[in-house]
């Protein structure tokens, strides 16, 4: 599949939105569909429906089938050693979630801390407010340097003997940066602390290896990876799947259930009460399979030549500000034009079809370190080309004559 | 959909240089907002006199064209006038904003009507309501003495 013919692939693009080309630049907040990941809900839906896990009519069974497939494809695809430790969520939120509030039950009490980054979106950080809120906690923000990056030394200056779990932003939302998360585990595990690595951005752009990480948990977020909303993976080592109390109780979960006492399923139908989403478990499969068809490393160059472009082309546009510069970057640039606000910039982008995002992206620490109450931020997928960042470009001049800049 | 409509000259130029910025020391009532969304946030001090005569007013706060021009026409709009013809006016112009085609308040005068008409072009952006109302809604909690912050998501 060539990936610079990519955009047939997506219906989206088919049709003109609001009479214009869409220029979709907002996938660090929900990536596009390809049409194959569309069609297999509806398939499911009206060829192969059926509850999973519990009928043993041929439709229960054939469905266990195909969700059981996608636990498989997941987990080749992040290279994780047992299939058992992939585990369906709603979204990486709620992966999170599961996390902070069952190791939080568990291992933290008064006085501990938990470290995190300025960087972090809030759904790496409202989780863990919770315990402050519950369990009187601390929150430790290790600081961004002025490139928008958070080194390992930073990590390192706010690690205590009270630090109990790290948890980090694999890719920032805002900068961009890549964070050294391997070193990061290397030196966390050397003080026998477990790292949770929020995945949003980086699963759907970076070549993933959980086995090469080693982080302890890694948050996955679907809908950011050509997949349907409503479905997300949690993926942590099984010793800790087994060692950790269950999320939510339910059907599914339980292994006997009596008046006197409940005794838990087996993993990974531990972490899965109720009814998952069934539908969006089996087309997120087809978006493992879009990815690997792709290639991660293409997607990867792919992006790269776009950030590269972009950067480079925004960089000459005057009175645009670009927000960090890290070394190592993913194919976010979050910026600002001198005098127009980003929700003025993002209005008037989008009547030329260029869709941006802008506000704090949910990162409102990091928007108050960098004294911004907001930017205006263009985020790639698979599907952008130069074009898109020249019209990109356009549509920025256009902004400035109309706030007579 | 026009650009036009909603960036006319008039909210470029309170956009751009606000009336009424900043903060006056013998206010008596103040409220604070914010929009979630976006971090745009406002807070708005006035004076009552005796008479409940809105003597002086002014706001704080940092956002985009539309929220900042929106506040600036508001509190020029408003110093002078009695607590309940504010109220009206407000009151009309939400309206205005959410539905109405005109506003329909005899307190305004026409040329101060045709101003605030000017904010009536993010009626066809649902997503930059909010911008436009905000600092109307805290001049109420103001007004109100509410100590509730307001945000625009209720």
């Amino acid at each position: 599949m060539n990936i610079h013919d990519i955009k047939k692939e997506f219906p989206i693009f088919d049709d003109k939105i609001q009479n214009n080309d869409l220029v979709y630049l907002d996938s660090a907040n929900s990536s596009q569909k390809p049409r194959i990941v569309v069609d297999r809900i509806y398939d499911f839906y009206t060829k192969e429906f059926s509850n999973v896990g519990r009928s043993v009519h041929y439709l229960a069974v054939a469905a266990t089938n195909l969700y059981e497939q996608t636990r498989v494809s997941v987990q080749k695809y992040i290279n994780a050693k047992d299939r058992d430790e992939i585990v369906f969520t709603k979204g990486a939120t709620e992966a999170i979630n599961l996390v902070a509030n069952t190791f939080g039950q568990k291992y933290l009490s008064e006085g501990d801390e938990v470290l995190l980054t300025e960087l972090e979106h809030h759904s790496n950080y409202v989780p863990w407010h919770f315990l402050r809120k519950a369990k009187n906690i601390k929150i430790e923000f290790a600081e961004i340097n002025d490139d928008g990056e958070v080194t390992l030394e930073a990590i390192e200056k706010k690690i205590t003997n009270k630090t109990k779990i790290i948890s980090v932003s694999h890719l920032s939302n805002v900068t961009g940066a890549i964070l050294p998360i391997k070193e990061i585990v290397q030196l966390a595990h050397s003080k026998n602390i477990p790292v949770l690595i929020d995945g949003c951005q980086g699963a759907p752009h970076l070549k993933l290896d959980m086995q090469d990480i080693d982080c302890d948990f890694y948050a996955i977020s679907g809908h950011k990876m050509y997949g349907p909303t409503g479905i997300g993976v949690l993926y942590a080592k099984k010793k800790w799947l087994e060692d950790l109390p269950p999320y939510q109780g339910g059907g599914g979960m339980i292994n006997e259930v009596k008046k006197e006492g409940i005794t838990y399923g087996e993993l990974p139908n531990k972490y899965e009460a109720g009814t998952m989403a069934t539908a969006q478990v089996i087309a997120f499969n087809e978006s493992i399979k879009f990815m690997e068809k792709i290639g991660i490393q293409n997607i990867e160059k792919h992006e790269k030549e776009l950030l590269d472009y972009g950067l480079e082309k925004l960089r000459k546009n005057n009175s645009v500000n670009i927000i960090g510069n890290p070394k190592e970057k993913g194919g976010v640039i979050s910026f600002t034009i001198e005098g127009v606000h980003p929700h003025d910039i993002a209005t008037i982008l989008d009547e030329d079809g260029v869709a941006i995002r802008a506000g704090h992206h949910c990162c409102q620490i990091l928007h108050d370190k960098l004294n911004l109450p907001a930017t205006a931020r263009a985020s790639f997928g698979v599907y952008n080309t130069k074009d898109d960042i020249d019209k990109l470009d356009e549509a920025i001049n256009k902004c400035k004559k109309i706030f007579n800049l | 959909m026009d650009l036009k409509d909603l960036y006319q000259e008039i909210i470029l130029d309170h956009g751009k240089n606000p009336r009424n910025l900043g903060k006056f020391d013998n206010y008596n009532k103040d409220a604070k907002g914010n929009n979630p969304l976006c971090g745009d946030n406002v807070h708005v001090y006035l004076r009552l006199n005796e008479n409940k005569k809105v003597e002086d007013i002014a706001f704080e706060g940092h956002g985009c064209a539309i929220s900042m021009a929106s506040a600036s026409i508001m509190t020029d709009m408003v110093r002078g006038k009695e607590e309940k013809e504010v109220k009206e006016i407000v009151t009309d112009f939400l309206g205005m904003i959410k539905e109405k085609d005109s506003l329909d308040t005899n307190i305004l005068k026409e040329d101060e009507k045709t101003k605030l008409m000017s904010l009536s072009g993010v009626k066809q952006y649902p997503m930059r309501v909010k911008c436009a109302t905000l600092s109307w809604h805290t001049l109420t909690s103001a007004l109100d003495n509410s100590d509730q912050i307001i945000k625009t998501e209720d």
